[in-house]
């Protein structure tokens, strides 16, 4: 708690660098205007004018914030919640795509690891391999895997989800190999005792001891996730998604649809690892971990 | 069938291979021929399955055509990769780093600052920043300069969060041991708080290295000049042309290895001290 104000110092400064750059580069467009009407700017003329132009280099956050109040709240009051103009129709666009990924990359990520903890043969020659993957910028392969997806006939959520999948199954990897070897010999020596068979010590000693590793990939994971969705989205032309969103913004030079769309990524981002977060404290809490 | 029985095959003898190398004691070579092997290994299967089932290439093209590819337009990839990995992602990356370590080492004198600055920091790391990137191919342009700029903004959070968090990696026992020499605020920074962040600074480094190549390949689609490897994978998958995507991607994941790998050969020579590095091979 003690770090609230401190937060809310830095918060307020990025708010009012962002209200004077605005004030900075939208000040050209609001000159060309004036003189073109002939009319001289005073300088409150030009803060009202930079901060309310329809297409502004950076539009302030008061503008961003209506146009998300537009696409989302106005048009749940007005029953028009779902609809294709409305953010939250593309966020849960990119919400499932990403979702679907998380899932799966979890679930990969997880029986990758297993068998890189219990077989050497994998643990030599796949793990050197997991960690290569990521120095890789594999997104530039996000345009391929949609094209060819969609050749054979696969397209919609499952591209996408193709995409998050990959970028969120290495955190899983890495955390869960580390969490599943975290026992240490004593602990281990002690399930022998008790002659535990090798299934009981993975359910009863090992898995449960992974489990702080588990979440802190989770968190890593699930932001990634995100990203490769919304990358996703962008080679399939715009179609819908925050992604498209994003291109078709750009296409047209909507640049309050760009940030609204951005800052509603950003929400999502937050959304998600707040949830994780919380399933972790009630988790471990049970387990008596935390 | 023949080359469906060769990718069995390849599989078996691969396979059998590697289980041999993991029964013997690790040295250095096993931990090099494992994954050589089965990397080689998948390499063999991948041609086989796409000779013997008869995918067509334009879904997925054999490996020995992508090296041909990869050979016969050696010049073009030369260009793509001037352009968007020496230009766009390395002079981001060069920015980005060296502005977020300045950052962090001003920041660090203000703990008020700090206590604020690291929660919006980690916030901020988290977030898909790649979104910005139509927004600075609309302020910077084009050309390799708004490439930067993307790759500046990726690697910075990363890189504030790891550098602050280093500066404070050390023991009131050090701390108290400079002011017995005597030494100042400048003194103890870069004689004993800068060499214990290196690791840190390091961690930050190779994180960015990925999203340096990342931000520049996607902000190209959000627009580019006709060169570029970003742009060179999208129009090519527009094309149908599978092969000379497959050769881009053989680029970026060569540029990315070296990116990194050079980092983490630098991160060896310069903390050779940290327990981390030593007795490591």
């Amino acid at each position: 708690m003690r770090n609230v104000l401190p937060i809310l110092t830095i918060v307020l400064a990025i708010l009012a660098i962002w209200y004077a750059s605005a004030i900075a580069l939208n000040a050209p467009w609001a000159y060309d205007k004036a003189k073109r009407a002939n009319i001289e700017l005073s300088a409150t003329d030009l803060v009202r004018d930079t901060w309310s132009q329809k297409k502004p280099k950076l539009p302030v956050p008061h503008q961003v914030a209506s146009e998300i109040w537009d696409t989302t709240g106005a048009m749940v009051l007005s029953g028009r919640g779902f609809s294709k103009r409305s953010l939250i129709y593309h966020s849960w666009v990119t919400f499932s795509a990403t979702i679907l990924g998380f899932a799966l990359g979890t679930v990969l990520g997880t029986l990758l690891a297993v068998g890189i903890v219990y077989n050497r043969t994998m643990d030599l020659s796949v793990m050197p391999w997991v960690i290569t993957s990521q120095t890789v910028p594999i997104i530039a392969i996000a345009p391929m895997i949609i094209v060819v997806l969609n050749a054979v006939g696969i397209s919609g959520l499952l591209p996408k989800a193709m995409i998050s999948m990959y970028l969120s199954f290495f955190p899983v990897v890495v955390g869960m190999v580390k969490g599943l070897r975290s026992p240490d010999a004593m602990q281990l020596d002690q399930m022998r005792t008790w002659n535990a068979s090798a299934a009981q010590t993975f359910w009863r000693l090992r898995l449960p001891s992974s489990m702080p590793y588990l979440f802190a990939s989770l968190k890593v994971g699930i932001a990634a996730s995100l990203v490769g969705a919304i990358v996703g989205e962008l080679p399939t032309g715009a179609v819908a998604g925050l992604g498209a969103r994003l291109l078709a913004g750009s296409y047209y030079g909507q640049t309050v649809q760009i940030w609204s769309a951005l800052l509603t990524a950003a929400a999502l981002a937050a959304l998600m690892v707040g949830v994780i977060g919380l399933i972790q404290r009630v988790t471990l809490k049970r387990m008596g971990m935390a | 069938m023949g080359w469906l029985l060769g990718a069995v095959a390849a599989w078996l003898i691969g396979w059998q291979i590697n289980s041999r190398l993991a029964r013997r004691p690790l040295s250095r070579a096993t931990a090099f021929a494992g994954p050589v092997i089965f990397g080689l290994t998948v390499i063999l299967i991948w041609e086989c399955l796409v000779r013997g089932l008869d995918i067509s290439p334009v879904l997925l093209p054999p490996p020995s055509q992508i090296i041909q590819t990869f050979g016969a337009s050696l010049p073009l990839l030369w260009r793509d990769f001037v352009q968007t990995v020496v230009k766009g992602a390395l002079t981001g990356y060069v920015l980005g780093c060296s502005a977020a370590v300045l950052l962090a080492v001003a920041i660090d004198r203000f703990p008020f600052l700090k206590r604020g600055l690291l929660p919006v920091g980690s916030f901020m790391a988290a977030l898909p920043i790649i979104g910005l990137a139509p927004i600075l191919v609309m302020w910077f342009g084009f050309d390799w300069q708004s490439k930067a700029a993307v790759v500046v903004v990726m690697v910075f959070f990363p890189m504030l969060v790891n550098t602050v968090e280093g500066l404070s990696d050390t023991g009131a026992m050090q701390r108290d041991l400079m002011r017995t020499y005597a030494a100042g605020y400048w003194k103890t920074l870069f004689k004993l708080r800068l060499p214990a962040a290196m690791p840190f600074i390091f961690n930050g480094l190779k994180i960015a290295t990925t999203l340096a190549l990342i931000g520049a390949i996607v902000a190209e689609f959000f627009g580019s000049p006709t060169k570029g490897m970003g742009f060179r994978i999208s129009i090519s998958v527009g094309q149908l042309a599978m092969d000379l995507v497959w050769a881009e991607i053989v680029v970026a994941a060569i540029a990315g290895s070296a990116f990194y790998g050079a980092i983490a050969l630098l991160e060896k020579t310069l903390t050779f001290w940290h327990p981390s590095q030593r007795g490591r091979m």
